[in-house]
């Protein structure tokens, strides 16, 4: 596989873009850095699926694409199943030699918003990773269905507000808790899963170069922020990631084969998540002193969960 | 590409984003694409494209390389080339493929595809900044002109 090297970012840079400008994804979004990102890792052919959301309905606003590499849109549901019968078919026509080029090499990729991952292509998800192809699944994680104005999804975390949960004199926003998606993949036995934030670029370069090395069902959680539903400056993305980060509201890790966990960035001086939350307009009401034991639990939820991770990560299991 | 595809008959871009509209050719309408249409990114072969810089490519007219989006802009970032260090922050953080770099040299910014959302702005480490927002309508010169001392570091 020819990897692009990621030794440093004046390295990185040389790489020719497969991911072109004037899609209509939002001024800020960090969906197309994701995408970008993941494009300049390798210098090989891809074929990427995309389910429903925000980054298919802005990369192929017809007559125009965005895409430099075979791209498929179908369902909302089924990216993996598209990119998987894709691979099986390139493994067949390899086989009969059938392929215009046979050795060239090609990766396969299927990109999913949080909705199309943790909801609606959760068991066509769960299936393909079941079935063990050759392919890497990443989910640009916002935290709503921000292609249709907002709503909740099961990737909204506990106290946003959203569209169709909202804040108000009786309700505090969402009252249920994330779902745990890297948990889950990591135990449908894949051999590489991971959480990555595009504003740690050298780690989440190597975990997308790791994935696509990795023969078999690969998982990425990444954050994705969203300036317009989670409600900040456009030109803060990176900052409010990197508060995601450093709050630790966003870990990033990597769980090998289903147990081995490694934690791929520690923050040196962990922040308190009101700094995260206060940055953004979609938890402004967890200020109002009605709502101040939603931030607690948020807190002590993300301490139990860093506490967990850095005891599995001790004990290799 | 589908046959639809092929009689589009899609003139040459002289004017990024503009040869739709002046070339007043009709688009299929919505109702009218067959399902399971391809548009080609590129004209002939493309198999080697992730060697070749965006100059070298043969983009087709369906390539968003050939739109533009810079109405969407109300400020707009200018470049000062004389403290840039070549960090490629702004590179690897740009959301819209406009920082242009070659060769480990970030060359400038493609006005064309930039919405003006200011990351780039954001996560320069110069000091003073080598890339801040101006207006849309400002130009090179005044901005330069324009442009900031070099803080000093406040003492605690």
């Amino acid at each position: 596989m020819a990897i692009t090297s990621i030794k440093n970012l004046k390295e990185f840079s040389t790489n020719n873009d497969r991911f072109e400008g004037a899609h209509t994804l939002c001024p800020g979004c960090a969906h197309s850095m994701i995408v970008r990102e993941l494009m300049n890792c390798t210098d090989d052919n891809l074929v990427i699926s995309a389910n429903t959301g925000c980054l298919e309905v802005s990369t192929a606003v017809y007559p125009y694409t965005s895409w430099d590499t075979s791209w498929i849109h179908i369902g909302f549901e089924n990216a993996a199943t598209a990119v998987t019968a894709s691979q099986v078919m390139h493994q067949v026509r390899k086989r009969k030699g059938t392929l215009k080029d046979n050795d060239a090499p090609v990766k396969f990729v299927a990109f999913g918003g949080d909705g199309s991952t943790f909801d609606i292509g959760f068991q066509w998800l769960s299936g393909a990773m079941e079935r063990g192809h050759d392919f890497t699944y990443i989910c640009l994680d916002n935290e709503n269905y921000a292609n249709t104005g907002g709503q909740r999804s099961s990737a909204t975390p506990i106290g946003a507000t959203t569209s169709t949960a909202q804040a108000g004199t009786h309700s505090y926003g969402k009252k249920e808790k994330k779902k745990d998606i890297v948990s889950i993949m990591a135990a449908h036995g894949a051999p590489y899963v991971a959480q990555l934030a595009p504003n740690k670029w050298k780690s989440m370069a190597k975990g997308f170069q790791k994935a696509l090395e990795t023969e078999g069902p690969c998982f990425i959680n990444t954050v994705s922020a969203c300036c317009t539903e989670w409600r900040f400056d456009p030109k803060d993305t990176i900052h409010i990631t990197d508060l995601a980060t450093d709050t630790l509201m966003f870990p990033v890790y990597e769980i090998l084969d289903g147990h081995e966990l490694n934690i791929l960035y520690r923050p040196k001086n962990v922040m308190p998540v009101e700094e995260y939350l206060s940055a953004q307009g979609r938890y402004k009401h967890l200020f109002k002193p009605e709502n101040k034991h939603v931030i607690e639990l948020i807190q002590s939820d993300i301490d139990k969960y860093w506490n967990m991770l850095q005891r599995r990560e001790e004990a290799r299991v | 590409m589908s046959v639809e595809a092929q009689e589009l008959d899609l003139l040459a871009n002289d004017n990024r984003g503009k040869h739709q509209l002046e070339a007043g050719f009709d688009l299929l309408g919505w109702d009218e694409v067959t399902q399971g249409s391809v548009l080609a990114s590129f004209e002939g072969d493309a198999s080697d494209i992730s060697l070749k810089k965006s100059e070298e490519r043969a983009y087709s007219n369906f390539n968003s390389y050939t739109a533009t989006v810079a109405s969407w802009r109300v400020i707009k970032p200018v470049y000062n080339r004389d403290i840039c260090i070549d960090c490629q922050n702004c590179w690897v953080w740009c959301p819209d493929t406009s920082i242009i770099s070659r060769d480990k040299q970030m060359l400038g910014i493609d006005y064309d595809h930039c919405k003006g959302c200011g990351v780039c702005v954001e996560v320069c480490p110069t000091n003073p900044k080598s890339l801040l927002m101006f207006g849309e309508h400002t130009d090179l010169g005044e901005s330069l002109a324009d442009w900031p001392e070099k803080k000093k570091k406040e003492k605690k």
